[in-house]
């Protein structure tokens, strides 16, 4: 192993971190520069992620000693499959939305770009890190971040939502330590790779106590995913937010369904006393957070709200992937989590675009020709033919109905094929054995998925017909070359999606077959041990 | 002793609960307080409670948990309270925006109608 590719795994934690430290240091006098740092840190961060999502292969894990201590020791850090694709996701995000601000709202608060960045490096370690308490810390890092930018741009709603919101994660932070405080009384460990090694091994009459804490960890992370009946912080404070940070803020539900992922298939995945615990909880719960995501969607009249409650019905529809807790379904949820981030992230920058769509105040220009009097009028007697129409207004027409394809799920984009994926594992047709059939949750599923997409369509062919066709004239909006540019890469990501999505689902087909195996991720982690250097003298060099 | 730290952990955990639960700000910032300190102390005995017993090492004595308290929990505590105040202190600086945008201390910035 050489010195580069290990070192490789930390890059995405430090980076940030080195960045931010950087855009404080520069203050608030240039703002250009700070501006090229942050989006050059993003860009160097996809490619660090493009990197590592390079050298994963297939269900092995490549795990980074943090001051050379071993595992269970030490902090480690773990670049599996799947940690690698969600990094992989929240830098290309990251990139968009940092250049998406850099038009506007970068400027209307001194720190923006730091926090974005701290922000940033807790999304990336929450993804890589292998230890509980260690995920709780950046858990608290990627919070403390976006408590500031819920702020940013101040004004009422936002500090309102923001009140709601911050006392929300502390409770929710308070559940995690207790949680934690339990596993870690009952197992004496930490390591999520230690915990899973030692679960058979806990008394049977401990076990209750440790599924207890397992549950209250778990109330921590879905409050984060957005759980029905805890997710009622989340559309007030998505909508409130400004849109490039409701556009970030869309990782961040992502990010405590990857921790309930993760933990679950690495703790419950092999037979034994505890196998599948609280699979059935998920699984209910996922079919309640898409009912009321759908009744959210059909119910609200402005985008920004549609944008909010979209977020809901992708994590109901992945908290139900998770529950059923099969790697084919697993791999679809994975497919179906890129395509929704994406396509949620763009409609939230989409929808700030679509609201400078003014009513045109100024006279309608009429045409100079003579009026024929087959000429097509329209409600003001103006011929509708030789009428400008502003390019501006066309981009965004596209990129919306794009958007809306991708979000609710039609064909022929790739949130059609995550969803049609996911049903096909579901059912059990991608399997030939003879099961049993499904089971009724999964008609249910089938059913709610579907009204889902229906909700979606209907509400979005709402808004934009209110958007787009106005009766007082549409205005040309100013849309910046920066916005417009980043909108465009965040839909083409959904597009790309469509067009490689055998190459995708084949990857995440790996992921989760690496997931619902966990001896793998175990063995990895223990396998790899610190080399000799000035701290561990006594060390023979590895073979 | 055990019996008491439950009771303890116990009444500050039911007050911060209660608390959190009031329409008032201020009483929300208190209740997350109280719960974080009755979630600190809950954190500090899960490596089991031991008088006499210091985390550190001391020479001549064995290595094992029989002479010496787990130095685990004392460790995460630290982190949880340093991060727990940080976060609270941040909570501070938006009750107080929220106070001066809405002019009332309610959790929805609605005042109550006079009785």
């Amino acid at each position: 192993m050489t010195l580069a590719p290990s070192h490789l795994i930390v890059a995405p934690v430090v980076l940030p971190l080195v960045t931010a430290t950087i855009l404080v240091l520069l203050g608030d006098a240039n703002r250009r520069a700070k501006g090229v740092v942050n989006i050059g840190a993003a860009l160097v961060g996809v490619l660090i992620a493009l990197a590592l999502l390079s050298r994963v292969d297939g269900p092995g894990a490549g795990v980074y000693l943090a001051s050379n201590w071993e595992a269970p020791y030490g902090i480690v850090l773990v670049a599996d499959a799947l940690s690698t694709l969600m990094l992989a996701l929240a830098s290309v995000v990251a990139l968009c939305v940092a250049v998406y601000s850099e038009a506007r709202w970068a400027r209307t608060g001194t720190y923006f770009h730091a926090l974005f960045q701290v922000q940033l490096m807790g999304l990336n370690g929450a993804f890589l890190t292998g230890d509980l308490f260690n995920l709780f810390v950046f858990f608290e890092l990627m919070l403390a971040a976006s408590y500031g930018l819920q702020l940013h741009g101040s004004g009422w709603p936002r500090v309102r939502s923001g009140l709601h919101y911050i006392a929300v994660n502390l409770l929710a932070s308070s559940l995690f330590l207790i949680g934690l405080a339990i596993i870690y009384g009952i197992t004496g460990t930490l390591s999520m790779a230690d915990i899973a090694r030692r679960l058979p091994l806990v008394a049977a009459g401990d076990r209750g106590l440790l599924h207890a804490g397992m549950a209250v960890l778990a109330v921590a992370f879905l409050i984060k995913a957005a759980i029905w009946p805890l997710n009622a912080w989340l559309v007030p404070t998505y909508a409130a937010a400004s849109a490039p940070v409701a556009a970030l803020f869309a990782l961040m539900t992502k990010v405590g369904l990857y921790v309930i992922v993760r933990l679950w298939t690495l703790f419950f995945s092999d037979p034994g006393p505890s196998s599948h615990f609280g699979a059935p909880v998920l699984v209910v719960a996922g079919l309640m957070t898409l009912s009321f995501g759908t009744l959210g969607l059909i119910s609200s009249m402005q985008l920004r709200r549609v944008a909010g409650y979209s977020i809901i019905v992708s994590s109901g529809t992945l908290l139900f992937a998770v529950g059923i807790g099969k790697a084919s379904v697993t791999a679809a949820a994975l497919f179906y989590l890129l395509t929704a981030t994406c396509s949620v992230s763009a409609l939230f920058l989409l929808v700030e675009l679509m609201e400078r769509i003014g009513g045109d105040t100024r006279p309608q220009r009429r045409a100079d020709r003579e009026v024929d009097e087959d000429t097509n009028l329209d409600d003001d007697e103006t011929p509708l033919v030789g009428r400008a129409f502003p390019l501006s207004l066309a981009l965004l027409g596209i990129g919306f109905m794009t958007c809306s394809v991708l979000v609710a799920g039609l064909p022929p984009l790739s949130g059609f094929i995550a969803k049609l994926a996911l049903l096909r594992s579901v059912l059990g047709f991608d399997t030939d054995a003879a099961s049993a059939g499904p089971v009724p949750a999964v008609w249910w599923f089938l059913g709610l998925l579907l009204t889902s997409g229906l909700a979606a369509t209907i509400t979005l062919a709402r808004s934009g017909i209110r958007h787009f066709w106005r009766k007082d004239g549409a205005s040309a909006p100013q849309v910046k070359v920066l916005e417009a540019v980043s909108v465009c890469t965040l839909i083409l990501c959904g597009v790309g999606l469509t067009v490689n999505a055998e190459r995708v689902l084949h990857y995440t087909n790996a992921a989760a077959a690496g997931l619902h195996s966990p001896a793998g991720y175990i063995d990895a982690v223990f396998a790899t041990l610190p080399r000799p250097g000035p701290t561990r003298p006594d060390l023979e060099p590895a073979p | 002793m055990e019996a008491l730290l439950a009771i303890v952990i116990g009444v500050l955990g039911g007050s911060g609960i209660w608390l959190v639960l009031r329409p008032r700000t201020f009483q929300v910032v208190m209740g997350l307080t109280l719960l974080s300190y009755a979630v600190n102390l809950f954190i500090f005995c899960v490596g089991s409670l031991a008088i006499d017993k210091p985390p550190l090492v001391r020479a001549g004595v064995a290595t094992t948990l029989e002479n010496y308290t787990d130095p685990m929990p004392q460790a995460l505590v630290l982190t949880a309270i340093v991060i727990g105040f940080a976060t609270t202190a941040l909570f501070l600086v938006v009750l107080l925006a929220s106070r001066g945008l809405s002019g009332t201390d309610h959790v929805d910035g609605t005042r109550e109608e006079e009785p």
